[in-house]
């Protein structure tokens, strides 16, 4: 009981600490242009909890979560282009549209015109999404390595769907040049900072949903689908659900995440949503830890500030640094970054079994558990 | 009990989170008219005081754009370096500060955003694809501040911010189609890759052939990137079309000219109007494929011109003799030297001074005597068609008798009427 108050107090004195930073700290601190680079990385952060909880609790290696940060983005920017159209054009149509297509607004943006069916849409349809195809792979037990290249194989054809479109997506340009969301004037510096602390509110609201998760029943659950999907059918539960339900969850931060991302960075072209953003989005959560509950979210800021101060300096180095690391941390810490602590600590201490004097090993608190760590057979 | 403390916790927590984010609401858009002053944003934070200035350059370094914008980059560099030892801008020493675009878009856009907000510089110079450009649009508008565009694209734009040095529609693609036409090309058949520019180039060339009396014989587009073209070409050949005018983009030249040559299609019996291979591409689409196939640009290497040779000269004393020069490397050469005479001109680093004193601005480019539009920010340039020949360089075959002023949205044209609406 005494560990189980630690753990529950210690956690909301971590959620507090990352509240304070990211919502007093950082927006008094960094420059509106560096606040601006760290309102995406929330948003690459938020696709990472997703992804902690799809790959890292639930084994499932997702290497498409481009396609619905894409769903999420491309809504929420035929929304923005719209407003902007009947707000500032008075037309109703985007410029792109009457440069390169018909000059009309295709039936299917329509919807997008509302607030509200815009916001539902952002949940709704990476959700739904999800949810079949969840549904198709799962109760067919397709999994391990076959899952990998098939959700690889739909992030790649949804750029190249894109792309193709040209007078109804923005083809190869996407869709940029936003100049209102929902009304607020995007050039004001006041509702940038609006946009990023929106950002982070979602990312510290999505961090304590996954926490809720994984001590929950179903997150038990969940890792033992990953650990021994057979033994979890003959206990009498349907894996197929278990699984489902966790990626259409890592699809809704991802989508929710593409929505955000839109008018903080300003643009969305198949360039962000396509095969190499989707394996980026994984680099990040590989090296913060999979299955921890932190790892996931630092990794993913971690490595894209580095790529973000690295690439210039060194513009052809980085993804020979980033690809080095990826191994370096697969191939030695499989548990990422989060598993240093751990990994040192037990070296320091005498015999590497012995029980752990400090935390008991009921403790429910630590991030880093030995099991969540355990990396999982990508093909059985 | 403890679990009431920790939600109580949680929710004095949310509700703290969300009155900050409340708090931070700015101005909302209640009359469109008022919004661009309302924003406060866009105030030039440029350091004039000391005894350099910064300029950004933005290309993309890596990527698949690297291999064409590393050029760019390179007589960027030269262009800077040059106007360095002879004295500076105003006096103050260039300092340039690079970014890497990636070839992607929302890269370009990042980056452009540091290299004004964070970096203070004066001007940026670069961008390639149309892509990035229409990325970067949006964010030099926002900010007020300079790009110049170095290369050639599809035309119908005009921003006051930024500078396009390269060939608009009228300066490269029609004086191509006028070039067939005077060479008695019946019909044509269209080939690009699928993005923008392709398919704008081809929609203006549709409308110039339907008003010339060409016949269109078909428009086939392949994926970027893409080098499997047997069926493209087949058709191509089947078509016993005059003329190939070619919008492909990067290595799919290459599949495509190969393929072209080995059904046996040649310069003498159909030859292709090549857009997007300069004598940089020629090597990687390979000489024995495009030998004696024309091109439509406003510079070649060949140029003979003085300002051409100095040109030439230089480059190739800083990165070596078998390095060529290019238009678009021109181009780019040329945009700093125009930024130059702009900034002087104005006797300021400042970016409405900058643009008022833009029109009218000269400078003696590779390419001859160019002139910059002050109404659309395009600048005059002399079409010419080129042969490659058999050193890989390109010679003029066809020049027009006068530098041609810009038309981004063809104005002028009356058969361009319905296009731009």
């Amino acid at each position: 009981m005494k560990s189980l108050l630690r753990g529950r107090l210690g956690t909301v004195a971590g959620f507090t600490l990352g509240a304070v930073l990211l919502l007093g700290v950082a927006p008094v601190l960094l420059p509106a242009f560096s606040l601006g680079l760290l309102g995406k990385f929330l948003c690459f952060a938020i696709v990472a909890v997703g992804i902690g909880l799809a790959w890292g609790r639930g084994g499932m290696l997702t290497l498409g979560q481009g396609v619905f940060f894409g769903l999420g983005a491309y809504i929420m920017a035929m929304h923005m282009k719209l407003a902007d159209a009947s707000l500032f054009g008075g037309s109703g149509v985007p410029d792109f549209m009457s440069l390169y297509g018909s000059g009309e607004v295709p039936g299917w943006w329509e919807p997008f015109r509302s607030p509200a069916v815009t916001l539902l849409a952002v949940v709704l349809v990476p959700g739904l999404v999800a949810l079949v195809l969840g549904l198709a792979i799962f109760k067919r037990r397709v999994k391990g390595a076959y899952f990998a290249i098939l959700s690889q194989a739909l992030a790649a054809a949804f750029a190249v769907f894109l792309i193709g479109q040209q007078a109804t997506t923005g083809g190869s340009n996407g869709l940029n040049g936003f100049r209102s969301f929902f009304g607020f004037d995007l050039k004001d510096p006041n509702n940038k900072l609006m946009l990023y602390m929106i950002a982070a509110v979602v990312l510290l609201l999505s961090v304590a949903i996954a926490r809720q998760l994984m001590h929950s029943r179903f997150g038990e659950l969940l890792v033992a689908v990953r650990d021994q999907e057979e033994r979890v059918r003959f206990l009498g539960y349907d894996p197929a659900t278990v699984k489902t339900v966790i990626y259409v969850a890592a699809a809704v931060l991802a989508g929710v995440a593409g929505a955000l991302f839109v008018p903080i960075v300003g643009i969305i072209s198949p360039a962000d949503v396509g095969v190499i953003p989707s394996i980026a989005f994984l680099i990040g959560v590989a090296i913060g830890g999979r299955g921890t509950l932190l790892g996931p979210v630092l990794g993913a800021v971690c490595v894209a500030a580095a790529q973000s101060s690295l690439s210039s300096t060194f513009p052809s180095f980085w993804v020979y640094f980033q690809g080095l690391l990826f191994v370096l941390v697969i191939g030695f810490m499989p548990g990422g970054l989060a598993s240093l602590p751990a990994l040192l600590g037990r070296r320091s201490r005498t015999p590497p079994d012995a029980p752990d004097p400090v935390a008991p090993p009921d403790a429910p608190d630590p991030d880093v558990e030995e099991r969540a760590t355990k990396p999982e057979e990508v093909s059985r | 009990m403890r679990v009431s403390v920790t939600k109580r916790a949680f929710y004095s927590l949310a509700a703290t989170a969300m009155a900050t984010v409340l708090a931070g609401c700015g101005s909302q858009i209640a009359d469109p008219a008022s919004a661009g002053s309302t924003a406060s944003s866009g105030t030039s934070c440029v350091d004039t005081s000391g005894s350099s200035i910064k300029v950004g350059f933005i290309n993309s370094l890596s990527g698949t754009m690297a291999i064409s914008e590393s050029t760019v980059f390179d007589s960027l560099s030269l262009a800077a370096e040059e106007i360095n030892a002879s004295g500076g801008v105003l006096g103050k020493h260039l300092e340039v500060i690079s970014e890497d675009g990636a070839s992607e878009p929302t890269k370009f856009a990042e980056r452009a955003g540091k290299l004004i907000q964070q970096d203070c510089t004066a001007a940026v110079f670069g961008g390639w694809t149309s892509s990035s450009r229409k990325a970067m649009l949006p964010v030099f508008e926002a900010n007020d501040a300079l790009l110049f565009y170095p290369v050639q694209y599809e035309g119908l734009e005009s921003s006051k911010n930024i500078f396009y040095t390269g060939a608009t529609t009228n300066q490269q693609i029609i004086p191509a189609l006028d070039y067939l036409a005077e060479q008695g090309t019946k019909s044509l058949f269209l080939v690009g890759s699928d993005y923008v520019f392709p398919r704008t180039a081809n929609k203006i060339i549709q409308a110039y052939a339907a008003a010339k009396g060409i016949e269109v014989l078909g428009e086939e587009y392949a994926p970027l990137g893409s080098t499997e073209f047997s069926t493209i070409v087949n058709k191509v050949r089947d078509s016993k079309a005059d003329a190939v005018f070619n919008t492909l983009n990067g290595d799919s030249n290459v599949a495509f000219f190969r393929q072209y040559k080995s059904v046996g299609l040649t310069a003498d019996t159909m030859p292709v109007v090549s857009v997007s291979i300069a004598e940089e591409e020629v090597p990687g689409v390979g000489l024995d494929n495009v030998e004696g196939q024309l091109t439509a640009w406003d510079y070649y290497q060949t140029l003979d011109t003085p300002a051409n040779k100095k040109f030439v000269a230089a480059f190739k004393s800083k990165f070596g003799t078998e390095r060529v020069t290019s238009d678009p490397m021109e181009a780019a050469y040329t945009s700093l030297y125009l930024w130059k005479a702009m900034v002087e001109k104005a006797g300021s680093f400042e970016v409405d001074k900058v643009q008022a004193a833009a029109g009218g601005v000269t400078f003696e480019a590779p390419e001859g005597l160019v002139t910059v539009n002050g109404e659309n920010n395009h600048i005059t340039k002399t079409p010419r068609i080129g042969k490659i020949n058999a050193e890989g360089l390109i010679d003029t075959v066809w020049s027009s008798p006068a530098a041609v002023e810009p038309d981004p949205f063809l104005a002028t044209y009356d058969w361009a009427k319905d296009l731009t609406k």
